[in-house]
């Protein structure tokens, strides 16, 4: 616990003594609510709810962005050496790999914390359910914490950031795309059920949109929580089979 | 005490470390000699636990690396080869960082830290990004975090590699005061460190130990009191394979 925190804080530290989680939280911040005052027709719709208008645009900029905060937590000790410096430590593999996912997820909480201004706005505005906003920001946030934990599985693969991006980006922007209805309507023209349903549950569309409208179920958060496990373990696997 | 006992580490299909076997005690300086792709690197990352072994054991002061992995590593201070460091920390940070992994804290860690860094003559640079120092330097702040909990057993991969003859000739001097009451396991291919600072060094070649004895009974050996002739004697060059088969 202590090595995971150690670990924690020098790479929150990392983050912030480069310009990468300004950039992330600033991007993140003026994209999501410039997408929610003009495409999403905040002002517009006469509703205060934030689902429509905010947290619909949260996947879309995660398959982006996440990765970007993700993309140098393996790779850039497997670059550097310095993985063979925290191999020698006498510390478990598993404190190494949450202190790091940690201080990303930290990074990312700060960014979308820092959305709180269009809630409040609503707040002024209309007389919106807070649970279902609160609800909304725990869907979004998952998703975004399941972005980073596939971005870490793929930077323990490789030692190059870029390719690590690419890839990651890859897998994420399928994730979001495959199960957003107008593809899903497209798929099923050309392909069977048997092939699309596999496809679809890929996705993450089906478990944030009840997030994002206020229903808690059970079988979203077990899909969100074993998602982040299993790219955790699968992250601890790889370092140590690259090893062997 | 470092113990390694039919150490083999396979790449694939490719032996890096064969079948070796060579022990190290208290107050022994132990060079680890061999040319470029001979596996001393690769002997000392399963030494040191980073990497497991295919087969074979290592013991550090009597701790199984693969059965007490935890506990055997803290008895080790290592310098990896390429003196690897996190860029965008300060040096004391960095030493900092280390102390805390090695589970020190309060005024123990500052102890630690302030001890490293006069150890390794870092005072002028400690306050320095550590990617604004010089390949010197880097080397040095490296050992440090090697030194900082006072290990029983040192193992360092190429100390003296790219330092100016002042640096090699302190950091030389250093391992040699350090060795009289530590385990120490450096590996070289210069070999006029192994009479400078080795009480014992052994030869290693395509993974296995092909000479070992103190400096004086390895120059005996070559028949002509030189360790060169020795090394050139018991070591293949890279390019033997290439001009094996030009031959045929």
């Amino acid at each position: 616990m202590r090595n995971t925190w150690s670990i924690f804080k020098r790479e929150l530290g990392s983050y912030f003594s480069h310009p990468i989680a300004y950039a992330i939280i600033i991007v993140f911040i003026l994209i999501s609510l410039g997408l929610t005052f003009s495409f999403g027709q905040f002002m517009r719709s006469g509703d205060a709810s934030l689902d429509g208008p905010f947290f619909f645009w949260h996947p879309w900029i995660y398959m982006l962005l996440a990765p970007a905060v993700g993309m140098r937590m393996w790779s850039d000790e497997q670059r550097s050496g310095t993985i063979e410096l925290l191999g020698t430590f006498p510390l478990s593999p598993w404190a190494a790999i949450l202190g790091k996912f940690l201080a990303a997820a930290t990074v990312w909480l700060i960014a979308v914390g820092l959305t709180f201004p269009v809630w409040i706005t609503a707040n002024i505005l209309g007389d919106p359910d807070n649970l279902t906003i609160f609800s909304g920001y725990l869907g979004s946030y998952l998703v975004c914490l399941t972005f980073l934990a596939i971005t870490m599985l793929v930077s323990a693969f490789t030692r190059d950031q870029v390719v690590c991006l690419i890839v990651a980006v890859s897998i994420c922007v399928f994730m979001v795309l495959c199960s957003y209805d107008d593809v899903i309507r497209e798929l099923s023209n050309v392909a069977a059920d048997w092939i699309v349903e596999p496809i679809v549950s890929i996705g993450v569309w089906d478990h944030f949109r009840s997030l994002m409208r206020g229903s808690f179920r059970v079988l979203d958060f077990v899909w969100f929580v074993s998602l982040i496990s299993a790219c955790l373990l699968g992250t601890s696997a790889i370092l140590s089979a690259k090893r062997a | 005490m470092i113990k390694v006992t039919n150490l083999t580490k396979q790449f694939g299909h490719k032996k890096a470390v064969n079948d070796l076997s060579f022990t190290v005690k208290k107050g022994e300086v132990l060079g680890f000699l061999g040319p470029n792709g001979a596996g001393k690197s690769t002997t000392m990352r399963v030494v040191t636990g980073f990497l497991p072994p295919t087969s074979g054991e290592v013991r550090i002061c009597g701790l199984s690396m693969v059965d007490q992995p935890e506990e055997a590593k803290k008895k080790i201070g290592y310098l990896p080869e390429s003196a690897p460091l996190y860029d965008g920390m300060s040096v004391r940070g960095f030493l900092r960082f280390c102390a805390d992994m090695r589970g020190l804290s309060g005024s123990a860690k500052a102890e630690a830290v302030d001890r490293a860094i006069e150890t390794c003559f870092l005072q002028t640079v400690y306050r320095q990004a550590i990617d604004t120092l010089s390949k010197g330097y880097r080397h040095r702040t490296c050992l440090a975090q090697a030194l900082l909990h006072d290990p029983e057993v040192l193992v360092l991969d190429e100390p003296t590699d790219g330092l100016d003859p002042n640096q090699k000739h302190e950091v030389r001097n250093l391992i040699k005061r350090l060795g009289k009451d530590k385990v120490i396991l450096f590996s070289t291919h210069i070999l006029e460190e192994v009479e400078a600072a080795c009480t014992r060094a052994v030869i290693v070649d395509q993974g296995c130990i092909v000479a070992d004895g103190t400096p004086d009974e390895l120059k005996a050996q070559s028949g002509s009191d030189s360790l060169y002739d020795l090394f050139r004697k018991v070591t293949t060059t890279d390019t033997a394979p290439a001009k094996a088969s030009a031959d045929a």
